[in-house]
């Protein structure tokens, strides 16, 4: 242990030269604090992740999170993963593979047959993006790296597409796995990324903007709701010179490439399924942001997400969601402040970023404070009952997101899920909440259930284990513990403890 | 209809216990079903005195002889004979034709989210807030649903509170399609509630389980209504029944989806898939009306599809996504037994670039009118409801 403790400090130490000064150390709590602590940087604190804490302190767990490691998932979880469809072939292929059945469908001409076979394609889609959810909802319930899997719904929350759009579903996994792999690095790549893949380009129309006959959406939402954000000192003006940035930037599913005159061939450029065809573009100057975008094709674009991305409104903009997401419904503006100064000295490093928020006195002050959205709430439920037996079907899970309105890939509106309580604690929404704590703590549910499979294997919730004693019966109410001492059964315990006011904050 | 209430109340109803106004029996009810998918209204609402139409649809027109004829220029689809037609001969259904938004680009979900969100049409003019739709700023408007201790007034029928009801009214939902015994029983209710007695949502909780509660009673009576050897309704209309006990009783201003609209391919006529589907629809809105008894005259229904299909036919005997549909208004007090807004002859002419009909009776407006009719809403709640729209009343209650 003694070893380790050094290794990690050096770790700490190098880690604090190579990104400002070294984070404070947060003082040392009971267990119970701790797993609060925990609650609100992972889908609920396990009891790895608080015997780390408790063993080599807050700041050595939180720097072990914020490394760009590459821990796997437990080996039950990770088979399932393996044996998704989606993890064989890559998103090209995919595409074009649907694209074929597509036209296929459309090609026949007996009613029933086509109807049949468009059917099917409709279903291939929607299992292309189930998939894409069971593997997201594996990673939020078994992944050691909690913190890059909270940081992943967040960047596809703030990026977010929807699944229902043309043939999203096909791209949902793609686009969000992308988005894990940047999760915790700068957000000029997470910009670039997504400025870049067709999912987006298709989500946001910007494969149907071109010179001359411009399509506004992406630009808009790129200023309103990716970077600067509504008042980040933009006109409509700029909207609409973004918009011309934009043209040419689309999707092309088939291998073809356009024909194009000789003089544009050199600005021709194709990265997988994202095309940016110089034919379409508008090579006049432009004025963007007092800055003035030469007629340079291609690169317009990249010199445009530089200038957002280190942009003071995105900085702060950005910095607030984060706080919202992680801190407060209506963040302290102090430090949303200090996390805006940390981007801009970090050139938008989101580990430092984070960093800066966890260490606040602010985050410790709101801690059990944020009412857990749906997702928090279902995974965290889970991930306590079923925290040494990992679960082999996720397919109720995804019925209760749907039902409780925050399903993956599901949000319509470019905005992505709202980040606040007023959202989720309706009335309708908290008794479905009651309803899922008692399925989920009352038997298997569903989780264990095997396709082709009549029965679910046995399985049966184990809330009360180790990490309740430890981090979460030392802090409950008295009004919890009264409810907890009427239950008369394991069943009705476990439904109250996951009812409880206590379960449903982080 | 019932304004004299809401008069009363005038500007100060925001103000007032929300209580208080929800106790009223002879509120105003609206109930808003969004058949998702974009039906075919010209297959509703047949223009019986177009030659194009039949030209334009030679396998799937419904012939004028197979029509319940309205007048002299329209008819309806004949899947409506036992349900809908009779309220239109008392008077109580009416149908605006060339309905819809102008927004043009025939996506599904972007149109649904743009009428829902009820917010100008012209995107350079302002922001627009994902977080607000335009029902959610009318129960607003009204005064309806206000805190989360009030009986609740403004209420999804659906899985998930749909955009056209979220923002920053607090709105309940529920799908009431396949309902079973409440999963959490009275006393552990009882229990989950004491939990929550001393928190912020104390009022949430409570409010939730008493739904819960008053639509497990209306299953009950179901059960023994079944049990008595009535025949039980199935489908779209045992949901829209138990839409209109909840309706009768508690809610104001509701809000139902039906899907399965989108018919690219063999689409039918008189008969067939649409017709199927229609019949469906106008089966459960002839039981809500039956159901809300009483309250029927204060209810108006207002039926929309995101926009309307292609007036000529396709390759497959179905029709492709269009422009202008055709909006149901039913409701006790409806002025009804007829066409009404904006109409234009039906010819190929008159067609929206050339393939859909145009939309010259805007939703806005026409909520807007309504609204104003039904609530006494001002100029200036009207804004806040549309904002950049005006109000156009065609009369319609």
């Amino acid at each position: 242990m003694r070893h380790l403790l050094l290794s990690t400090a050096l770790v700490l130490t190098l880690a604090g030269c190579a990104s400002g000064p070294p984070p404070a150390l947060a003082p040392a709590g009971t267990a119970a604090q701790d797993s609060l602590w925990l609650d609100r940087l992972t889908y609920g604190a396990s009891r790895t992740d608080l015997a780390q804490v408790r063993t080599l302190g807050r700041a050595a767990w939180l720097e072990r999170q914020l490394r760009a490691g590459a821990e796997a998932l437990p080996a039950a979880a990770q088979a399932q993963v393996q044996a998704l469809s989606i993890e064989q072939e890559t998103l090209t292929a995919r595409v074009q593979r649907l694209e074929a059945q597509r036209k296929a469908a459309d090609a026949l001409t007996d009613d029933a047959a086509k109807a049949e076979a468009q059917k099917n394609y409709q279903q291939a889609l929607t299992k292309l993006a189930r998939e894409a959810a069971t593997r997201q909802l594996l990673h939020a319930l078994y992944s050691p790296q909690q913190v890059r899997e909270q940081m992943t719904w967040f960047w596809f929350n703030h990026f977010n597409v929807h699944q229902y759009k043309a043939n999203l579903r096909v791209a949902v996994g793609d686009y969000e796995q992308g988005l894990r792999d940047r999760a915790l690095g700068r957000f000029r790549d997470l910009l670039g990324y997504t400025a870049h893949h067709p999912a987006m380009l298709r989500y946001l129309d910007n494969d149907q903007n071109g010179a001359n006959r411009i399509n506004e959406n992406y630009a808009r939402e790129l200023l309103e709701l990716h970077t600067l954000g509504v008042g980040g000192g933009y006109s409509q003006r700029d909207v609409q010179e973004l918009a011309r940035v934009l043209t040419g930037l689309g999707v092309n599913i088939t291998d073809n490439r356009p024909k194009l005159k000789p003089a544009q061939e050199a600005f021709y450029r194709r990265d997988g399924l994202m095309e940016f065809n110089p034919a379409r573009h508008d090579f006049g100057e432009k004025q963007l942001l007092g800055l003035t975008i030469k007629g340079e094709g291609f690169a317009e674009l990249e010199q445009v997400l530089d200038l957002l991305a280190r942009h003071p409104s995105t900085a702060r903009f950005v910095s607030r969601k984060l706080a919202q997401q992680f801190v407060a419904d209506d963040p302290p503006p102090a430090l949303v402040e200090r996390m805006a100064a940390r981007w801009q000295q970090s050139d938008g490093r989101i580990a430092d970023v984070l960093r800066t928020m966890v260490n606040s006195p602010e985050f410790d002050a709101s801690l059990g404070r944020k009412f857990k959205d749906p997702t928090q709430f279902v995974v965290s439920a889970v991930r306590l009952a079923y925290a040494d037996k990992v679960v082999l079907n996720t397919g109720p899970m995804l019925g209760w997101l749907y039902r409780l309105g925050q399903a993956p890939y599901n949000r319509q509106t470019p905005d992505g899920y709202p980040l606040d309580e007023n959202a989720w604690a309706g009335p309708g929404q908290m008794t479905t909440r009651f309803e899922i704590a008692r399925a989920i703590g009352s038997g298997s549910a569903g989780l264990f259930k095997v396709d082709g499979e009549a029965k679910d294997r046995p399985a049966f919730p184990q809330l009360a284990q180790p990490v309740y004693y430890e981090g979460i019966a030392p802090r409950l109410t008295a009004a919890t513990q009264q409810a907890l001492a009427q239950a008369t059964s394991p069943q009705e315990w476990n439904t109250y403890l996951l009812s409880s006011p206590d379960f449903m904050h982080r | 209809m019932q304004r004299r209430h809401l008069l009363q109340l005038g500007l100060g109803a925001a103000a007032l216990p929300v209580q208080l106004w929800a106790a009223s029996a002879d509120t105003p009810r609206l109930l808003v079903v969004f058949l998702r998918g974009a039906y075919d209204a010209a297959n509703l609402l047949v223009p019986t005195s177009s030659s194009f139409y039949y030209e334009a649809r030679p396998n799937i027109a419904i012939a004028r002889t197979a029509v319940l004829a309205l007048d002299t220029d329209w008819g309806l689809a004949p899947a409506l004979t036992d349900s809908i037609h009779p309220l239109w001969l008392k008077q109580q259904a009416a149908f605006v034709p060339f309905a819809g938004t102008h927004e043009a680009s025939r996506s599904h979900f972007q149109t649904q989210d743009h009428i829902e969100l009820g917010q100008p049409d012209d995107a350079t003019s302002g922001h627009r807030d994902f977080r607000s739709g335009f029902m959610n700023r009318l129960a607003s408007a009204i005064g309806a649903g206000a805190p989360a201790t009030s009986r609740l007034e403004a209420m999804a029928f659906t899985d998930q509170v749909p955009l056209i009801l979220r923002g920053g009214q607090p709105v309940a939902n529920q799908a009431l399609r396949d309902l079973g015994k409440p999963a959490i029983n009275a006393q552990q209710a009882q229990i989950i509630a004491g939990m929550y007695a001393n928190t912020r949502m104390a009022g949430a909780v409570s409010g939730g389980f008493e739904v819960r509660e008053e639509v497990s009673r209306e299953m009950a009576g179901e059960m023994e209504a079944a049990s008595r050897g009535a025949i039980a309704a199935k489908g779209f209309a045992l949901e829209a029944r138990r839409v209109a006990r909840l309706m009768r009783e508690r809610v104001t201003l509701g809000f139902i989806d039906v899907g399965g609209w989108d018919t690219h391919v063999g689409e039918g006529g008189a008969t067939g898939q649409l017709a199927t589907r229609l019949g469906e629809l106008g089966k459960g809105l002839a039981q809500f009306a039956d159901e809300m008894g009483p309250q029927w005259k204060n209810t108006v229904v207002v039926v929309v599809s995101e926009f309307g299909r292609t007036f000529r036919e396709n390759g497959n005997r179905g029709t492709d996504h269009g422009h202008g549909s055709a909006y149901w208004v039913l409701g006790g007090s409806v002025k009804g037994g007829r066409i009404a807004g904006e109409q234009v002859e039906v010819k190929a002419s008159t067609l929206f670039q050339n393939r859909d009909y145009p939309v010259l009776n805007e939703y806005r407006a026409l909520f807007g009118g309504l609204a104003r009719r039904m609530y006494g809403l001002t100029d200036a709640q009207l804004a806040t409801v549309f904002p950049g729209a005006s109000a156009k009343d065609i009369g319609l209650v």
